[in-house]
């Protein structure tokens, strides 16, 4: 029962967050919405029994690349978004698309046995046995992984630097 | 004891709310931030599989996911910013420069 009760609480905050990101028009504010829906998720985490996964949702997501949005924001003194007219590619295939969504979400409602319940911390994730599942079984995927961030950042780096002012001509001093 | 189909529906509620954004939304930096809603998604539905199949591999792939996303985020807002640099815009309608 509580298990239920703190689902349906998590996931109505989750869930008007989302809702909250869509409706705001500045960019802070959609922001600020998408840091409570991360924290949100990470309480699903913990309900669902993956500890580390919830940790590193708040650390990672709501810390580190939200403050990385934010940071974004500010420098870029990104205002209120112009209300203007969406595309017709938007329109002739996000429509259809959302609607075909919906509609699956509808179908698993309707055709839910209600089987497959899972208890509170259903499968406990401690980070002992993800480590260890971590460094043996995809100890590749890691690896290659840690290139990703290495290339990722070298990438960052070298887009966002300013461009060099191109050098003045010489020759003209005499 | 909850369904592991109600933790799937919120994580498909939160992706169609990412998809919604992606398409409504004219400024880069919200479009960027509802993409990160659909990786949350995702992630979700990734956990509670993980929990009804008692397999601990699906929350090892959210954290692969996450390191995947983090990167996306570092290259894409620095594209960003080479973006506004050069535009002087948020606003995706006047970066259309590849638009026939």
């Amino acid at each position: 029962m509580l298990h239920l009760v703190l689902f349906l609480v998590f996931g109505a905050i989750c869930v008007a967050g989302a809702v909250n990101l869509l409706i705001q028009r500045h960019p802070i504010s959609s922001a600020l919405s998408l840091v409570v829906v991360m924290a949100s998720l990470a309480v699903e985490y913990l309900l669902l029994g993956a500890e580390f996964v919830a940790a590193v949702q708040v650390i990672v997501y709501a810390g580190a690349v939200m403050v990385l949005f934010v940071f974004v924001i500010m420098l870029l003194n990104a205002g209120e978004e112009e209300l203007t007219k969406g595309s017709r590619v938007a329109m002739i295939v996000g429509v259809p698309g959302v609607l075909a969504g919906g509609l699956l979400i509808a179908w698993v409602l309707i055709h839910d046995s209600g089987g497959n319940a899972v208890p509170l911390g259903a499968l406990p994730g401690f980070p002992q046995k993800i480590g260890a599942l971590l460094f043996h079984e995809y100890l590749l995927p890691f690896e290659v992984t840690s290139v990703l961030v290495l290339i990722a950042i070298l990438g960052a780096v070298f887009l966002a630097t300013k461009p060099e002012t191109p050098p003045a001509p010489t020759g003209r001093k005499g | 004891m909850v369904p592991v189909s109600y933790y799937l529906i919120l994580s498909a509620i939160l992706f169609l709310c990412g998809v919604v954004g992606f398409l409504i939304k004219r400024n880069l930096i919200t479009i960027f931030m509802s993409i990160e809603l659909m990786l949350n998604g995702v992630n979700l539905s990734f956990v509670a599989f993980a929990a009804q199949w008692h397999h601990l591999s699906g929350q090892i792939f959210v954290f692969f996911v996450m390191v995947v996303a983090a990167a996306e985020t570092a290259v894409g807002l620095a594209i960003i910013i080479a973006v506004y640099r050069t535009r002087e815009t948020l606003n995706v309608d006047q970066v259309n420069l590849l638009k026939l």
